[in-house]
């Protein structure tokens, strides 16, 4: 039996140079007993030939977790990491057992450690030591479960780059002053002042934002043990404030409801808009401000915004689609998304100068169905164009358009009144009541749903030759 | 009329900000103070560092910057006819506190709201300027998370976006027919307009930052820690159901990070048309367990209220178990084989449990003796899964199932 004495527990550089020495000497971790924290003791006993023979190879998964796990207080955890890591360089798969005894157990100390580490992260509150040429300094004394200072100071030194402080545990200290992080030997709570200035305000806070309503006792108490509770200025108010909230609560019941605030008036200098009626719809701009209130069907509930038609109000050529998609949405104006890239590109290539047309959907909100984190497009039901056409009509008069070319067939609907197929519309040219002449194609988002490239391809080049043909009949 | 110490501003506008949920620090960029010098890191994960008897943690500074407002809605302590105390802090005042709190490691950072004034636009700018402040005098590196008033300018929305980590414009009530009665000079489409303007400015950063050219400098990030809202259970006549479809919309237009759900709690005085109870926690939570389901489970909106009555969530037992029972022809799941979409289903089960015996079975058959040490309830999974030594046999089908989870009916105190 060999024996190995760690002179600082929780060191994890010691401990690793032990295990590497009896790993490549081969002991098993029935063959060593490890004892620590023997001041001045020979390092390790004979643990081999000492010196690493290459490279460890483990996974570098569990490297990390016994660099944690080193700094549990439990006298046994050296020997039990030494097993651990002794059957990990022999099983890669050794940390995918989680239902082996030894791997639960690595698992469950690796969670007390890391716990640890993150209350120290949350409960270490410094207090003011003084100020030199604008540089402030602070102290603070903290009591962490386990030897975990180390594995916390960089957190601290990343946080609080531009001042000085200390914490002081028991085992050791951290220091970071010129920009320099370095360690010492452990302290006591006397090296820290007593009080902060600053802590008045701090428990004001937290007896502030406390609602007296919902006391959960248990619930705080998982989170913020008791055993943190002696170094938090914040502490000492939770009894006197669960002691006086149950009476709060009651004043708060049976407190009659008092006279509106006299000053109410006053501060309410605005009145909401009101809605503008539909005879004050003088322009366009006024139309587009009505779009947007408009709630005469359900499809305004859940959307962002109407979006009116866009363009100047004298364009020869009128655009319809269908209704906005999850951009045009967000962003209030039409075409805007995949659909509208695909118009943009159309109407280049037929020598279409988007800026001249009038844009615009037969429908007006975004109908739409919640799916996760997208926003799945539904088809508007006839009923919803029809009430919708009460608008288009409205953009139609305005910009008595020379002629108008519907995309899909919900356009199609929107303008005519009627439901039709495209096909049996398509290439020909039709007269609308008012004079402007019609073009009915398809919507660019047939396009980009084609799986078939040769189709698709086929489809864009008819879907550009109607464009074509509007662009020659309004000229 | 002298101004009030700070120690009194400060009791006056927490009181007034806590009765916004959220505290959440998680889930913005990681950033240090090592490069600025200054003072500030955020690393992804928050810090609660404290906890108020109510069981909420305390992570940031939640203050307001004043809690006068020209906005009446009923449910709000902040309402314009309101007797509450009233005060207003200086930008600079905020960022004083902000610092000092911060410096001695009692925050993660400032999570700034406030009243109206003047007008959305005004109030939203003073807003802007703390972070400003914060940020470009001080060199900030902590967190913070501003709310965006509904209505004010989007190139304001913009610029608090390049500061804040998040955003969040708060729904308060989740049907157009509740904030109509409650809170009239609220809009629903404006506050959905707010959120879409965050979000449009959240993908345009992200084209930004895909399209640059090599060499050029990054460009900045908008609210890394994405927007959140907050709806009030209980203070109007809306359903779970209600709430969780507009929970859902908001989820799937906006890309909310989070939508908060909090009890309607009594407020010093109240308005007269609200109800005097005690705050429904248990629907609270309840509301909180199906928005996981949502997020993080693969269930529907339509799916989680199968378990449900009338439209609202069952109270005794969770939504995924209350799912499980009107659904028992998918059960029982055999832990061995099933996909990983079906154990998420398992009343017991959590995504963590789901992914170890994910991890394990790859390496051997789990027996019901290995799933104790993944999971902690192994109980409540036994009428739902089968294992090489176990089957449910009846017990699935049984008809005193619900029992068997559900709370004994509470008795009632009798009166001497």
């Amino acid at each position: 039996m060999r024996e190995v004495i760690l002179k600082a527990p929780g060191d994890f550089a010691e401990w690793r140079c032990a295990a590497r020495g009896l790993l490549a000497s081969g002991v098993t971790p029935d063959e060593v007993s490890w004892r620590g924290g023997v001041e001045g003791a020979s390092l390790f006993g004979d643990v081999g030939s000492g010196a690493p023979a290459g490279p460890l190879s483990l996974p570098r998964e569990l490297v990390e977790i016994a660099e944690r796990v080193i700094c549990h207080r439990d006298p046994e955890v050296p020997a039990r990491l030494y097993r651990i890591v002794w059957r990990g360089a022999r099983d890669r798969q050794l940390l995918a057992r989680t239902t082996d005894r030894e791997v639960a157990w690595l698992r469950s100390a690796d969670k007390a450690i890391r716990r640890d580490v993150h209350k120290m992260h949350a409960f270490v509150r410094f207090r003011r030591l003084g100020e030199e040429a604008g540089r402030e300094s602070f102290a603070a004394w903290f009591e962490p479960s386990h030897r975990i200072l180390r594995l916390t100071a960089p957190f601290f030194q990343r946080r609080f780059y531009g001042m000085d402080w200390a914490i002081v545990t028991p085992d050791a200290r951290a220091i970071w002053q010129d920009e320099t992080l370095s360690y010492g030997p452990g302290g006591s709570k006397d090296e820290v002042p007593e009080s902060d200035i600053v802590e008045d305000q701090w428990r004001t806070y937290y007896g502030a934002i406390f609602n007296p309503a919902r006391v959960k006792v248990d619930a705080m108490r998982a989170e913020m043990p008791k055993k943190y509770w002696k170094n938090l200025p914040e502490a000492r108010d939770i009894a006197p404030l669960l002691a006086g909230a149950e009476a709060r609560v009651e004043r708060m019941r049976e407190a009659a409801v008092s006279i509106a605030n006299p000053l109410t008036d006053k501060w309410r200098t605005r009145v909401p808009d009101e809605l503008l009626l539909d005879d004050d719809v003088k322009t366009l701009d006024d139309l587009a401000r009505a779009v947007d209130r408009c709630t005469r069907c359900p499809l305004h509930c859940r959307a962002t915004q109407g979006v009116s038609g866009e363009g100047p109000a004298d364009a020869r050529i009128m655009v319809v689609g269908e209704q906005p998609g999850d951009q045009e949405d967000l962003q209030g104006r039409p075409f805007v998304g995949p659909a509208g890239q695909v118009l943009d590109a159309a109407l280049e290539e037929a020598g279409i100068d988007r800026s001249r047309l009038f844009l615009t959907n037969a429908v007006k909100h975004f109908k739409f169905e919640p799916r996760g984190k997208r926003r799945l497009h539904q088809n508007p039901t006839t009923g919803e164009i029809d009430v919708c056409r009460w608008w288009l009509d409205k953009e139609r008069a305005f910009v008595r358009p020379a002629l108008i070319v519907t995309l899909g067939v919900s356009a199609l609907r929107g303008v005519t009144g009627k439901s039709a197929r495209i096909a049996s519309m398509r290439g020909a040219v039709h007269g609308l009541e008012g004079g402007s002449k019609l073009v009915a194609t398809i919507h660019p988002s047939f396009l980009l749903r084609l799986p078939d490239r040769e189709r698709a391809a086929e489809e864009r080049k008819a879907f550009v030759a109607d464009l074509i043909r509007a662009r020659r009949l309004a000229a | 009329m002298a101004a009030k110490p700070i120690l009194e501003k400060l009791a006056v506008l927490a009181d007034a900000a806590k009765y916004d949920a959220s505290c959440a620090s998680s889930g913005t960029v990681k950033r240090d103070s090592v490069a600025s010098k200054g003072i500030g890191s955020t690393e992804g994960m928050g810090i609660c560092h404290s906890y108020a008897p109510d069981g909420r943690c305390i992570s940031l500074l939640k203050i307001l910057l004043t809690n006068f407002c020209i906005y009446d809605c009923r449910f709000c302590i902040n309402r314009a006819s309101s007797n509450v105390e009233r005060a207003r802090f200086s930008p600079q005042e905020v960022v004083r506190l902000t610092l000092d709190f911060y410096k001695r490691n009692y925050i993660e950072g400032l999570f700034l709201s406030s009243g109206i004034i003047r007008s959305e636009d005004y109030t939203m700018e003073q807003l802007v300027e703390v972070a400003r402040i914060l940020r470009e005098e001080h060199r900030f590196g902590g967190y913070i998370h501003l709310k965006t008033i509904a209505g004010a300018d989007p190139e304001l929305i913009a610029l608090a976006g390049l500061y804040a980590d998040r955003l969040s414009t708060n729904v308060e009530l989740p049907t157009a027919a509740g904030l109509e009665s409650f809170a009239p000079e609220k809009r629903p489409e404006t506050i959905r307009k707010t959120m879409a303007s965050v979000r449009v400015g959240t993908e345009d950063a992200i084209d930004a930052a895909k399209s640059r050219l090599i060499g050029k400098a990054k460009p900045p990030r908008f609210a890394p820690a994405g927007q959140s809202t907050q709806m009030i259970v209980g203070a109007d006549a809306a359903r779970d159901d209600d709430i969780l479809e507009s929970a859902t919309s908001l989820y799937s237009g906006y890309r909310l990070r989070r939508v908060y759900y909090s009890a309607y709690s009594p407020i010093p005085d109240a308005s007269s048309d609200l109800p005097p109870v005690r705050p429904p926690l248990m629907r609270e939570h309840r509301l909180y367990q199906a928005d996981w389901l949502l997020r993080f489970y693969g269930f529907e909106r339509a799916e989680i209220m199968e378990g449900a009555r009338g439209g609202m969530l069952d109270l005794a037992i969770d939504p995924k178990l209350a799912w499980a029972l009107q659904r028992r022809e998918v059960f029982p799941v055999d832990i061995n084989r099933a996909p990983r979409e079906m154990l998420l289903r398992v009343p017991g089960l959590g995504t963590r449990a789901v992914d170890r015996i994910i991890a394990a079975r790859r390496l051997g058959r789990l027996r019901l003796g290995d799933l104790a040490k993944v999971t902690a309830t192994v109980k409540k999974l036994l009428p739902f899964i089968v294992t090489p030594d176990w089957r449910p046999g009846n017990l699935t089908d049984s008809a005193g199932l619900r029992a068997r989870f559900a709370p004994p009916a509470e008795q009632l105190a009798l009166a001497l």
